[in-house]
């Protein structure tokens, strides 16, 4: 399956990434190549083989609902790039409306 | 931009359209601790004072599943009849929003832990089975403050403020299937089919069901397609809708105004769109993402949850009476009529009464307050019921005054009016403002006299034997004492007053 500059660019887009023309360019090559050698699993894998989504077989890890310690209060504002009201502060965002 | 069509009355799309409908209904579950952490779900906690680097997305965190969030989603599953999968697991959904600080919501979406359910409501009498597509686990999002817009919302805000206390904090995800056929009704069978989830979910114990806080949320999917036709139209999603009456007022609206557009030859854009309490209408929102925009993919740090079925069948056991059951034994024990029971529980009063009865009440008291006195009060304000700032020990309480005769009904609708005005506890209003009967006393023996004197030729009847009479002697001493009086007391304190007039002359 060949990639398109379109599909590559409006992945750019979704994840947020400002890209030129000329590294689209290259991108598209590049992704398509790596397509291109995920897809050759899918001829391995055949209808007994199930998915595989995990490294590990493990299932059912769970813990308690017990509460533990969150961080502290400043510690956590001070990663904030601006805070206002005990609050992360972020710019307005655009063409959204709530 | 041309102006939008106007709406179309709702009869009339009624007339000409059917309604498809969709509800997503997200619930937040109630943990001590969130999905993927040990962090706190207390509410009102100070802003940004429950997070970890789990919750935050913090780099080389790790999460670890709340087993009873899992529980508590299997035994929704099983209370809305769907099959539990043998296995599932959780998958990232990935989009850039300042609530969700991983950049991605740790969500299921292939794999739901349960699937295929059904539940039946009812409106006005008519049966509606409403099929359940799916229930699955996610995570809540932060909260976001928008600063600078007049009205709190993003039109106008100069910037945004957020608190991640409630990021990770448990939800399931409920979802039907098309509900077609609903017609007219369809507003109705939206509410109805809230109103039993939530009354589900509170018997289940496994949420606050609070619309007003946020712990039950509804987004109201709908779309028309003219009479007869089986495909179904393009659909919009309305947002913020947070209490089962404005699901009804938002769904109509919503079916007029795209009933509008396209009797005008238009067409209607799916989107996201966001209900207006205020003004009753809905507005666009975000263009409704397409789920291949969210470039899902298995949650590699989750392993997948397999739930050992002697477990599932345990929880189906402990499972509590539907609701409709519960109705029907409550009915009988109370013995209400049908007409009456299907007014406590059509208006949402089904466990206020229960409530008022164990905090001492008669049945037949408790439902008549609910259902007449709080019913209208809730009404004119636009709250819930469960909304009405009175609770079911206090309505109790109202009555146990009524029972020893401190207070007569008439009071007491005094009473309740201070009481939901915040004036405090109904015995301290009644004393307070002195809303207690006179049963006896001096103020109460000065007004029948007075009564006598001022109208001697109805005493005289009255001493005559006309006892029939005193009626007109009351009336004057209840509006003499402003309501305070016991009609009964006041009855024979006048036949007593009358009678010993009569020994003495
Ligand atoms: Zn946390």
């Amino acid at each position: 399956m060949a990639l398109s500059r379109d599909d590559v660019a409006k992945l750019a887009d979704l994840a947020r990434l400002e890209l030129t023309e000329t590294e689209l360019e290259r991108l598209v090559g590049q992704l398509d190549l790596i397509l291109t050698a995920v897809d050759s699993v899918s001829q391995a894998a055949t209808a007994e083989v199930a998915p595989t989504s995990h490294a590990l077989a493990l299932v059912n890890v769970m813990r308690d609902d017990v509460v533990t310690a969150s961080l502290p209060r400043e510690a956590v504002l001070a990663m904030a790039p601006a805070v206002e009201d005990g609050r992360f502060r972020v710019p307005r965002i655009l063409g959204e409306s709530a | 931009m041309s102006p939008a069509p106007a709406l179309l009355d709702f009869d009339r799309a009624m007339a000409l359209f059917d309604p498809a409908l969709g509800l997503e209904v997200h619930v937040e579950l109630n943990t001590r601790s969130k999905m993927f952490c040990g962090c706190s779900t207390e509410f009102g906690a100070e802003p940004n004072s429950q997070t970890c680097p789990v919750c935050l997305g913090l780099p080389g965190s790790l999460p670890v599943l709340n087993r009873r969030a899992v529980e508590s989603a299997i035994r929704i599953g099983l209370a809305l009849n769907c099959s539990i999968a043998s296995q599932c697991r959780f998958a990232r959904k990935n989009y850039f929003y300042p609530d969700m600080p991983k950049d991605f919501q740790t969500s299921q979406y292939d794999e739901p832990i349960c699937h295929d359910g059904r539940v039946t409501v009812e409106v006005e009498g008519r049966q509606i089975v409403i099929e359940i597509e799916r229930a699955h686990m996610e995570e809540d999002a932060g909260k976001l403050v928008h600063v600078g817009g007049s009205t709190g919302r993003i039109q106008g805000a100069d910037h945004s403020l957020l608190d991640y206390n409630r990021a990770g904090v448990p939800l399931v995800e409920i979802v039907t299937k098309p509900i077609l056929g609903a017609g007219a009704q369809a507003p109705q069978v939206a509410r109805a089919y809230v109103a039993y989830l939530r009354d589900l979910l509170r018997a289940l114990g496994v949420s606050d069901v609070r619309m007003e806080q946020g712990s039950l949320r509804c987004d109201a999917n709908v779309s028309l397609m003219p009479r007869g036709a089986t495909e179904l139209g393009t659909r919009t999603e309305t947002k913020n809708v947070n209490s089962l009456r404005s699901i009804e007022r938002a769904l109509r609206y919503e079916i007029r105004r795209q009933a509008g557009l396209l009797v005008a030859g238009g067409r209607v854009k799916q989107e996201t769109r966001h209900w207006h309490e205020d003004s009753g209408t809905t507005s666009p929102g975000r263009s409704k993402e397409q789920a291949e925009d969210y470039r899902y993919f298995p949650e590699p740090d989750l392993a997948p949850v397999a739930p050992d079925p002697e477990w599932v069948e345990r929880l189906r056991l402990e499972l509590p009476e539907a609701p409709p059951q519960r109705a029907a034994w409550l009915r009988a024990e109370w013995g209400f009529t049908e007409a009456e029971m299907r007014d406590v529980t059509g208006g949402g009063a089904l466990d206020l009464v229960v409530r008022t009865v164990a905090a001492g009440a008669a049945p037949a008291a408790a439902r008549k307050w609910w259902t007449t006195e709080l019913a209208r009060w809730a009404n004119s304000a636009g709250v819930e019921l469960e909304a009405v700032p009175m609770t079911a020990e206090q309505v109790a309480e109202v009555q146990a005054l009524i029972d020893q005769g401190v207070i007569n009904d008439r009071l007491a609708r005094r009473v309740f009016e201070a009481v939901l005005a915040g004036q405090g506890d109904p015995a301290a209003v009644v004393r307070d403002l002195g809303l207690a009967v006179l049963s006896d006393g001096s103020a109460l023996r000065q007004a029948v006299q007075r009564a006598i004197a001022d109208q001697p030729e109805v005493a005289q009847r009255i001493r005559q034997g006309k006892v029939q009479a005193v009626g007109a002697l009351i009336g004057q001493v209840m509006r003499d004492l402003r309501g305070r009086g016991d009609a009964a007391a006041i009855r024979q304190l006048i036949l007593d007053e009358l009678t010993s007039g009569q020994e003495a002359g």
